[in-house]
């Protein structure tokens, strides 16, 4: 199954026939088995699936943390695969940006720091209007100069949206960024992130359990033992759990 | 539980190994050196009851000065040859043959030089003929009065075979002899125990070695069949009465041996201060590594204390460990320090003139004291951390930040408490009034102030750290490596300190030797007024001397004004031991040293005429006039009158005797000379006349003043260098501290340097950020180290301003060059984990738990 074609310059990450095998012989695990799936510009994209079902996998493979065993990947116009890693790095520093669920933040440095690092390793000038955007969209202005160990795990996790944010990458990654809250303080980051995507045009990827989570996104694709199996537009926390619900037959059905 | 903690530890190798090291070092060094004096000691034994194994009795005369190990040799005195008769007279000896045999037969090498001894002597004596111990190797003994026999070792070393002319130094000046013979001694030995042996016919060897015609210093005497050896010891010495020393040649060898092996025990002491010193070091080490280790394990004691474990139990796994890693680490450091003991053993030999070595053992000293030493270490360093593991709380393990950093005010408190005392025990020894102990205050209130200094640390690290960093801080890995630098003071602080002592010690030496050094060039330029000075360096225990007759030809040199040729020795007066001088014209004291007289006239010296400085007249009540009874090494006891006394210099002072009784000197030769030119006279133009007299005293050479104070005051620098070889042993330990430090923290920042990593930190600032955090670490320990160092080192010259030491002088440039080695260092040292970041699979970083 493909999603949805859109014109080429639209797409922000793609995944073309994508397999990742770990490990060989009894312990093998096929991880991914032929996923093509395509990222649009400006969109909110949430990837679901049970536990094992390769998102992670995927997500890693998209953003050039992981290379794949075959198939090809590209971000924007840069094609990942094949990237040694300087090239990697660059792809980070460049197009890339993350948010993890948790540990996010390099204790030494203040939050302000932690949101320009990516900046100042790059060597790039903020834009001060946009960080400011950024800031207060975040809800952060009064927490700038505290140290994560300071910071509430929620905030903490809205400093590292800030700092995926601040750089204006090409997409942004998320891995359950809203698995260690609640859910007053999830709905907080995710809100935020709908946000950024409807206000300032980023496009975001994001990995999640949760079907409430899912449905602040535009779009919901769903895998299964490493397949792309369905997916959902406009989605409703109700729409998500009733094809979550159907996915095994529907996996069943595919093979 | 013990399981548990054998596997974690197996788990760890590296930080095994790198935490181990230091206490590996150090047991060598306590092993080496047990094994080196166990092997030196044997093979002394074997070679001087070899060297022994042909007397039965030997026979010599009481010395007329007794003289000490530190003050030179003693000088036994001559007997003439009816001793010999009278005691083949006595009943059981079956031969007696006296014997010419003393010290300070130098020969001159093909090349024109003294063949040099580093310890052993280099005998002259009379050749009595080959026997059981003496072999013939090729030629034959002397027979004329310009012939000699040497040793195989002294042929070797002075590259001279039969048929040569050779030079020859002793009591007189240099004279030329053929060598008709090359002798070994039985078993194949070139030389018994390095000693160098040059034989001459009996009357040349009286006259060149004793300084008198028909007298001997010794008698051999071999047993008639049946008479037991100390039987006939006792006999002999009845006959002779008790201005004779007669010993068996069993007992002869045992002393040789023992004062020998008295002498090793200096060697032993250094070796032993290097163990110190890389013990010390090392459990600040140990202390780091094991602190890091408890803080990344904190989740897993703490899980193990929530499932029961008692506070007991956690103390007993850490300290289990430590245990662990000391046996190990003193199996390695015994089998290193066998080799090394070995190796030292056989360097020994070589330089000793080929002593013949003797099996390499392990003594039981060794292995118990590499056990106790590696474990005891280990135990100690380990104790604060088990202790601290042991206060975690169960809930740490639920709890997901580390314990957030303790405030140091406790610990500051205990630094500088300890420091205080530290401060103290130091002020006690160098003032002096700590009697015996001095040296051991001395020494404990280094240590007790470097713990103090080390304790107090943490609090420094905070700032300076910081201010040091904003080196770096103009990029961004360079700001995160300060960062991280700054993130742990207690463990920074530590890995510091450990780097902190070996600086601080070569520091201070070199402090107290550079002031010591330029006090004494700035005493000798404002005292020593002679333009030319003859003058040699020393090698063994006497002094190097030339052929008097040098200073009455250099004096007839035109342009030279004055000339003043000095001998020494020591000799009894007024029933003291004391250091004696003869100068060949004493009316130039005055000129040469500034001496000035307080009483009586220094400008001239009769026969049995004295002169003394101030300070020793004070300390013995003598006045001009008062008389006292001098012995010197040979010839009779003799009554002197004090005719003079001069104000005391730290650069001349003592007795002057007439140069007449130099002849009586152990040494009969000056072994300075200082010129005085006519004003205007260009001293480039005598210097060469003067080396041209020098031709035949190849011991000596003639420099300008400023070359003669820098030769004299350069063993300073030789010094100087000397220990900062032996204490760059503590600064590389140091090194392998913040390998450890920095290995141990990269790891415990995996997951860290994965999200750096994958946000865009590249490979090259990586490195980068790991190396200035290493460079900041070990500059802010050199930092320390300088300052410590000097403060240490300025107390000690200040103590010894007394002594002469008047200008102390910091070593500026010495810690600039210590901050950038420190830098470099510490670039070196984050090699490795540096690489070991860089290279951090991304993806494995971030899911690392
Ligand atoms: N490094 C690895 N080595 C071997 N197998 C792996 C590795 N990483 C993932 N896998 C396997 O690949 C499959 C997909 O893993 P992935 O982490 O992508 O799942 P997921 O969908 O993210 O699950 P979850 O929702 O639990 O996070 C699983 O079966 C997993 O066991
Ligand atoms: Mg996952």
């Amino acid at each position: 199954m493909t999603a949805t074609v859109a014109r080429d310059n639209q797409v922000a990450a793609r995944a073309n026939d994508v397999w990742k095998v770990y490990g060989s012989g009894e312990a093998q695990v096929m991880a991914l088995r032929g996923v093509s799936v395509e990222f649009e510009r400006s969109r909110f994209t949430a990837i679901m699936g049970p536990s094992g079902s390769g998102k992670s996998t995927l997500m890693h493979c998209l953003a050039g943390l992981d290379s794949v065993t075959r198939g090809q990947i590209s971000i924007g116009d840069t094609t990942v695969t094949g990237l040694g890693d300087a090239g990697l790095t660059r792809l980070r520093r460049d197009k890339v940006g993350f948010i993890f669920q948790q540990f996010n933040l390099l204790p030494t440095l203040s939050a302000r720091e932690n949101i320009l690092l990516p900046l100042a390793i790059a060597g790039r000038k903020p834009d001060p209007a946009w960080f400011d955007t950024v800031i207060d969209t975040v809800g952060l202005r009064d927490r700038l100069g505290h140290r994560p160990a300071q910071l509430s795990g929620g905030q903490q996790q809205r400093v590292a949206c800030a700092r995926a944010l601040v750089a204006r990458p090409e997409v942004i990654f998320a891995d359950e960024p809203t698995g260690n809250l609640d859910s007053r303080a999830g709905a907080e980051v995710l809100n935020f992130l709908r946000n950024s995507v409807k206000e300032h045009d980023q496009t975001i990827v994001m990995v999640t359990h949760d079907p409430a989570a899912a449905s602040y996104a535009d779009r919901v694709v769903f895998l299964a033992d490493g397949q792309v199996v369905t997916e959902l537009t406009g989605p409703t926390p109700e729409t998500v759990l009733d094809t979550m619900k159907r996915l095994d037959v529907l996996a069943e059905a595919d093979v | 539980m013990l399981r548990a903690t054998l596997k974690s530890l197996l788990a760890r190798k590296l930080r095994l190994v790198l935490s181990g090291l230091a206490v590996v070092l150090g047991v060598m060094f306590v092993s080496g050196a047990f094994v080196l004096t166990d092997t030196l000691g044997r093979s002394f034994d074997a070679v001087f009851s070899t060297a022994y194994s042909e007397v039965d009795v030997a026979v010599s005369a009481k010395p007329k000065v007794a003289v000490s190990e530190f003050e030179g040799e003693q000088v036994a005195a001559n007997f003439p040859a009816s001793t010999v008769d009278k005691i083949r007279s006595v009943p059981g000896v079956a031969t007696a043959t006296g014997v010419i045999s003393a010290d300070g037969a130098r020969v001159i090498g093909t090349n024109g030089k003294v063949v040099t001894s580093f310890g052993p002597p280099q005998l002259g004596g009379n050749w009595t003929g080959d026997d059981e111990l003496v072999e013939l190797r090729s030629g034959r003994g002397p027979t004329r009065d310009d012939e000699i026999a040497v040793n195989a070792t002294v042929a070797e070393a002075a590259k001279i075979k039969v048929g040569d002319r050779v030079g020859v130094l002793t009591l007189a000046p240099k004279r030329e002899f053929t060598l008709v013979g090359v002798f070994g001694y039985s078993g194949g030995r070139d030389s018994l125990g390095g000693v160098q042996e040059v034989m001459f016919t009996e009357p040349v060897a009286q006259q060149l070695m004793l300084g008198e015609k028909g007298v001997y210093n010794s008698v051999v005497v071999r047993s008639a069949d049946g008479v037991a050896a100390t039987a006939l010891r006792d006999d002999i010495a009845r006959a002779l009465g008790d201005q004779y020393v007669v010993k068996t040649g069993e007992q002869l060898s045992d002393e040789a041996s023992a004062g020998l092996k008295e002498g090793l025990a200096f060697f032993n002491n250094i070796l032993l201060g290097f163990a110190g010193v890389a013990l010390f070091v090392g459990i600040f080490l140990i202390l780091n590594t094991f602190s890091i280790i408890v803080a990344q394990r904190t989740r897993e004691l703490a899980l193990m204390r929530a499932v029961g474990g008692s506070r007991r139990q956690i103390i007993g796994a850490v300290l289990v460990e430590a245990v662990v890693i000391g046996l190990i680490a003193a199996l390695l450091g015994l089998g290193a320090g066998v080799g090394v003991g070995a190796l030292l053993a056989y360097v020994f030999g070589q330089f000793g003139g080929g002593l013949e070595l003797a099996p390499i053992g392990v003594p039981v000293a060794a292995v118990v004291s590499a056990f106790v030493v590696g474990v005891l270490v280990t135990v100690v360093a380990a104790t604060l951390p088990a202790l601290r593991a042991s206060r975690i709380p169960p809930i740490a393990a639920m709890q997901d930040v580390a314990t957030p950093d303790r405030p140091l005010t406790r610990l500051t408190v205990a630094g500088a408490a300890v420091a205080a005392v530290g401060g103290a025990l130091l002020a006690l020894g160098l003032s002096g009034n700590a009697g015996d102990n001095t040296l051991w205050t001395i020494l404990g209130g280094v240590l007790v102030s470097f713990v103090g200094v080390a304790l107090l640390t943490p609090l420094i690290s905070k700032p300076v750290v910081a201010l040091l960093g904003r080196i770096f801080s103009w990029s961004v890995p360079g700001k995160l490596g300060r960062l991280n630098s700054g993130r742990n003071p207690r463990r920074t602080a530590i890995t510091a300190a450990a780097l902190m002592v070996g600086i601080a010690l070569v520091t201070g030496v070199t402090v107290i030797l550079n002031s010591a050094k330029s006090s004494l060039t700035a005493l000798a330029e404002e005292t020593i007024q002679a333009e030319l000075v003859i003058s040699g360096a020393q090698t063994g225990p006497r002094l190097p001397s030339f052929d008097p007759a040098v200073l009455d030809r250099a004096a007839a040199l035109p342009g030279v004004r004055v000339v003043a040729g000095l001998y020494g020795d020591m000799a009894m007066v007024g029933g003291e031991r004391t250091y004696v001088t003869a100068t060949s014209d004493v009316s130039a004291l005055r000129g040469i040293y500034k001496a000035t007289p307080t009483s009586g006239s220094i400008d001239r010296i009769g026969p049995r005429q004295l002169l003394v400085d101030a300070k020793t007249a004070r300390e013995r009540g003598v006045a001009v006039g008062s008389t006292l009874l001098v012995q010197l090494t040979r010839g009779e006891q003799q009554t002197y009158t004090v005719t003079g006394i001069y104000a005391e210099s730290d650069l001349f002072g003592g007795f002057v005797v007439p140069v007449e009784a130099a002849r009586d000197f152990a040494v009969p030769q000056p072994n300075l000379g200082y010129l005085q030119l006519d004003p205007g006279t260009p001293v480039d133009r005598v210097l060469p006349q003067v080396e041209a007299l020098l031709a035949d005293s190849p011991e000596v050479s003639v420099a300008d003043r400023a070359s003669f104070i820098e030769q004299q005051t350069g063993q300073f620098d030789q010094l100087l260098l000397m220990i900062q070889v032996l204490l760059a042993l503590a600064i590389l330990i140091a090194v392998l501290g913040i390998v450890n430090t920095l290995a141990l923290s990269v790891l415990e920042r995996t997951r860290e340097l994965g999200l750096l990593r994958a946000i865009g930190l590249g490979r090259g600032a990586t490195m980068w950020m790991v190396t200035v955090e290493a460079v900041v670490i070990s500059v802010f320990g050199a930092l320390l180290g300088v300052a410590v160092g000097t403060g240490l080192g300025a107390a000690v010259v200040r103590a010894l301003r007394d002594q002469g030491i008047t200008n102390l002088v910091l070593p500026w440039s010495q810690a600039a060059v210590f901050l950038v080695l420190a830098a470099l260092v510490g670039g070196i040292a984050a090699v490795l984990p540096a690489i070991r970041a860089a290279r951090l699979n991304v993806l494995g970083a971030i899911a690392h738990e």
